[in-house]
């Protein structure tokens, strides 16, 4: 069987009541949480292979008769574990709104336009070297209820499988310079800063390709495992 | 070497936009023998169903079965509902030399959600697997009732509730 995976470090992630975004006042747990070792059940995952990703799935701009509008950008970088190891394979889910802030989803009333060339979700799964990328347009910020004056920073959503159900992750990348960030109780649910800034995608002249696309690059870590043999309990 | 972790963040309202496949709720095929369907609701701290998650569930193969992918994901929908079809897990080893009763593991993720919220699946008619069952004696004998799926017209029943009265016991994984 192999290794268990380490514990997440307390102030990396959220605490579920965050009391500025008010949504989790009524959807976080308030008993304890229940010390779970990592079985057989916890540390593997489900194989999922390239017959879940489509041949454009990658690329957002390409899905639809004509191009969508706005900037044209790649997000690419790497999946990585807690050792720095590439996460191979691994299925990587995005979803956005177009460059003008809409998301194509019903529930979305900001009356910002609707492109009819783009629905905003890609997948791709990484190479042997743990990398990923995808073509896209810059999403747009747009308001929301939270309070008054609240707009979200532009963010493309991340969803990780990795290897195991412990590495399970699902997250938001922002984009470098944001002057939202100060302002969005997301942004600001990761505590440390220092953590927070993790969340922040580069600018890359470099990767950037002459008179296509502006490159951004951001790489994810997961879990890595316990150098020690399997827990026995807490 | 080691590398910094990436901190969660919530999947947000949109979620349908990304997630959801096709064949999600089926982690076995539709009309695969012997297969189970587990259902029932998320709720939240009100009682009021949460029509923006996503419940994902991974368990144990009851034995190498082709075309079980053992990992099953469901949005729910407008009244909280969500549902999986799948394999009933066997029992397998737990630490130190124990057995863990057939479970399946679970994340629920939703919009008011920073960080996924784990929980189990248990099954009510695995009373004896259930008494030895390592995680399960871990948890306060009073809130066990609430990780044991309930076999009843529509399948197993379980329901998630977020906060409140006979919430859901979460793990910390």
């Amino acid at each position: 069987m192999p290794d268990a995976f380490r514990r997440d470090d307390r102030d990396v992630h959220p605490p579920l009541d965050s009391p500025p975004y008010k949504s989790t006042a009524l959807r976080h747990p308030k008993q304890p949480l229940v010390y779970l070792p990592h079985t057989i059940t916890e540390v593997t995952g489900p194989a999922l292979g390239p017959a879940r990703v489509g041949e454009l799935d990658h690329d957002l701009t390409r899905q639809h008769a004509g191009e969508p509008l706005g900037e044209r950008i790649t997000i690419s970088g790497r999946l990585l574990d807690g050792d720095g190891r590439p996460i191979r394979d691994a299925l990587v889910e995005v979803w956005q709104p177009n460059a003008a802030g809409r998301y194509r989803h019903r529930w979305d009333r900001w009356p910002a336009p609707i492109d009819p060339n783009f629905s905003g979700a890609g997948r791709c799964l990484t190479d042997t070297e743990g990398r990923y990328s995808f073509v896209t347009v810059k999403p747009g910020p747009y308001p929301w209820g939270n309070h008054p004056n609240a707009w979200r920073p532009a963010h493309i959503h991340f969803s990780l499988l990795g290897t195991a159900f412990a590495q399970r992750l699902v997250t938001q990348m922002y984009f470098p310079g944001d002057p939202l960030f100060p302002y969005d109780p997301i942004f600001n649910s990761v505590r440390d800063p220092d953590v927070r800034e993790r969340l922040i995608s580069s600018f890359s002249i470099e990767s950037s390709r002459e008179s296509w696309a502006l490159a951004y690059v951001w790489d994810i870590v997961l879990r890595g495992r316990d150098e020690t043999p399997m827990e026995a309990g807490p | 070497m080691s590398a910094p972790l990436t901190p969660s963040q919530t999947v947000g309202p949109y979620l349908a936009l990304g997630l959801p496949w096709e064949d999600g709720p089926y982690a076995a095929a539709a009309g695969a023998p012997g297969a189970i369907r587990i259902s029932g609701r998320v709720l939240d701290g009100s009682g009021d169903p949460i029509p923006d998650a996503l419940v994902e569930t991974w368990q144990s193969s009851p034995e190498i079965g082709v075309g079980f992918r053992a990992f099953a994901r469901c949005p729910s929908d407008d009244d909280g509902r969500w549902f999986v079809f799948t394999l009933r897990p066997g029992p397998v080893p737990g630490p130190a030399g124990t057995t863990q009763a057939p479970h399946l593991d679970v994340s629920v993720f939703a919009r008011g959600m920073l960080h996924r919220v784990v929980t189990r699946i248990y099954f009510a008619d695995e009373a004896d697997a259930n008494a030895t069952d390592p995680v399960l004696a871990s948890v306060p004998p009073d809130r066990r009732e609430t990780l044991l799926a309930r076999l009843g017209n529509d399948g197993h029943r379980f329901d998630i509730r977020i906060q409140g009265l006979d919430e859901t016991v979460f793990f910390d994984v």
